[in-house]
């Protein structure tokens, strides 16, 4: 009895996740679908489904309108600059507030955290004008700084939950076992700490690659990511969903393929490593 | 070798005293406890040995050499820690040998000195499993296996059964014992079970409060108790504590008794009169809860089985050249 309960509550749970899942995928399907209709087929009421005339037009022209590999490039660059140089700095940030904490170490998180509770339109005005009499405006440079900075409290706050996960026993009985902290670092430390670093650099380089605020509004061709790109589509002479759709799936496509790969680091990082 | 003395060694953690000057002599091969209540200091006190922590002030020797500046990994020292501390990523083989690996020795001699020490442990089926695949006491084993293949000056243990079940944790007491007899290695072992420090010490340190109340063998501890926290600690059920006009008859502020130096008699002449609230049959053993009036609570201690119920009345007799007395102070009185 009580088996049969369990079962079919599994069958529901497990039905339900598909539902959530489905209907979190659909507008991505259809965004990929509508990339390949014609505009007025993108437009259609009703809209048809998989019976539309295929055509890959769209994408023809959304390369011939605008360089793609050019924003992807600075994506590319963008999001990993941004990421690698967060990295270097949160990691012996998380490490000290993780390994040797102090009675201000709380407060510093939080506050490192608060940073993000205001919404970044608030410092527009005044960072537009840093940049612009700084010479940063629609440079790659600048938007590195700019994502860095941005995303440094997150990357903190996650490097330093995982560290504290350590147990320090595990760390002390290498010193006990003779281990320099040269070999501690080696041959203990980073292996535990690798599944943590590893989901922390891909869930920041997904928030980096698909940050639109500080991309839109820092830049405009140069040093556009494919962020830029894609709004490119959305405005003067009026909507076209399907060249929009196409360009969004193009821009998606590489932090997609990224993410299928890494499915596993990323639900860990982004649970903050409660499943295990 | 592994002779290790301590001289007046301090550690406060900012303002706050823990270890109050610490003097102790352990020689070489000698299984010495550290017991006493939970938070008097005995983990600080052990890791100011190894060296995970830095004494606030005094010495430490380890084989005449002070290693007060010394870091953990030069002392040549090895710890059991409570939680294990095994390493997640490392095959138990990984776990024994990283000592080893650490010391530079060449990978046959580290191969044959793993088998060897997971073979005395009976490790040898588990030594391409990864800790988490291993049951409480198999990881015990594989700790303790991590300390041994080093050959240390010493061991030092902190509570290394507390998260075992409790028959497996009699086994495991057995089991240390012999392995440290049979390696004559220095042991030093805390724990706050006073049973576990009387069965498998040489020689125990009462710690209170910070401070060594008593260093001595178990049975000096037993007949010979420094003063009062010691008498209460050591033993089981505790010494019964009798203040008042009874102790100043024998010339002390307080008077002890064990519960087993007590004789008990139905309503018998003479001796401490008093009424059974609680009574406890094990068969080898009856355990008396006596309502003594004015003396309040005492315990008697009966080997065999004794017929008596809640509310029937008994007399307790204190053997006379059992009787502990203690001065204003809890000190011991010496005849
Ligand atoms: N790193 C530390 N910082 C501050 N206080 C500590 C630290 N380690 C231990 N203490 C304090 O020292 C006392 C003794 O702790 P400990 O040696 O762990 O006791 P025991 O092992 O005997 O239970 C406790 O009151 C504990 O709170
Ligand atoms: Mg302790």
């Amino acid at each position: 009895m009580a088996r049969m309960v369990t079962t079919r509550r599994k069958a529901i749970s497990t039905a339900a996740a598909w539902l959530v899942g489905f209907l979190i995928f659909f507008p991505i399907l259809w965004m990929v679908l509508a990339s390949f209709k014609t505009e007025l087929e993108a437009f259609a009421i009703p809209p048809s489904f998989l019976f539309f005339h295929w055509t890959t037009e769209n994408y023809v022209t959304v390369q011939e309108r605008s360089d793609y590999f050019h924003h992807a490039l600075n994506s590319i660059i963008i999001a990993g600059g941004s990421t690698l140089i967060a990295m270097l700095i949160a990691i012996p940030a998380a490490w000290s507030m993780a390994f040797s904490p102090t009675k201000r170490t709380k407060d510093i998180l939080l506050w490192m955290l608060s940073t993000k509770m205001m919404p970044p339109v608030g410092v527009l005005v005044p960072i537009y004008l840093i940049y612009r009499n700084f010479g940063l405006l629609d440079t790659r440079t600048g938007l590195i700084f700019i994502l860095c900075l941005g995303n440094l409290p997150i990357v903190i706050w996650m490097l330093f939950t995982y560290f504290k996960e350590i147990p320090k026993d595990i760390l002390e009985a290498a010193r006990m076992d003779g281990a320099t902290i040269g070999r501690e670092l080696i041959y203990v430390l980073t292996p535990m700490a690798v599944p943590g670093l590893a989901s922390t650099l891909l869930l920041n380089l997904i928030l980096a690659w698909n940050e639109a605020f500080w991309t839109l509004n820092l830049s405009t061709l140069e040093a556009a990511p494919l962020t830029v790109f894609i709004a490119s589509y959305s405005s003067p002479e009026g909507l076209f969903w399907a060249k929009l759709s196409a360009a969004s799936t193009l821009a998606i496509a590489p932090i997609l393929v990224l993410g299928w790969f890494s499915q596993r680091q990323l639900v860990r990082g982004l649970t903050f490593g409660a499943v295990k | 070798m592994g002779q290790i003395r301590l001289q007046g060694v301090q550690k406060s953690f900012g303002p706050v005293h823990i270890i109050k000057g610490a003097d102790l002599e352990i020689t070489d091969g000698s299984f010495v406890v550290f017991v006493g209540p939970s938070g008097c200091g005995k983990t600080t006190l052990l890791r100011l040995i190894a060296g995970l922590e830095d004494v606030t002030g005094g010495a430490i020797l380890i084989d005449g050499r002070n290693v007060v500046d010394v870091p953990p990994a030069k002392r040549g020292l090895s710890m059991v820690f409570q939680s294990y501390a095994l390493y997640p990523h490392m095959s138990v083989r990984g776990n024994i040998a990283f000592g080893l690996k650490m010391a530079g020795l060449p990978k046959d001699e580290i191969n044959r000195k793993v088998e060897a020490a997971a073979a005395t442990l009976n490790l040898t089926p588990y030594l391409d499993r990864k800790p988490r695949e291993l049951s409480g006491g198999q990881r015990q084993r594989v700790a303790i296996g991590r300390a041994i293949v080093r050959e240390p000056k010493a061991f030092l243990f902190d509570e290394p059964l507390s998260n075992l079940d409790a028959a497996l944790r009699v086994q495991m007491r057995l089991e240390v014992t012999r392995l440290q007899k049979q390696l004559g290695t220095t042991a030093i072992y805390v724990t706050h079970d006073q049973v576990e420090a009387m069965t498998m010490a040489d020689k125990i340190v009462v710690l209170n409060g910070g401070k060594i109340e008593q260093y001595g063998s178990p049975l000096e501890l037993y007949e010979k108790p420094a003063n009062l926290f010691v008498a209460g600690f050591i033993g089981s059920p505790k010494m019964n504590f009798v203040t008042g006009d009874l102790a100043k008859q024998q010339g002390a502020t307080t008077i002890g008794v064990r519960p087993e130096h007590l004789k008990v008699e139905r309503d018998g002449q003479g001796g401490w009169h008093g009424t059974v609230a609680v009574a406890e049959h094990l068969g080898s053993d009856t355990f008396l809860y006596v309502d003594a009036g004015p003396l309040g609570m005492l315990t008697a201690r009966y080997v065999g089985e004794l017929d008596l119920h809640p509310g029937d009345k008994v007399s307790l007799i204190p053997d006379p050249a059992r009787i502990h007395r203690f001065d204003d102070g809890g000190k011991s009185i010496r005849a």
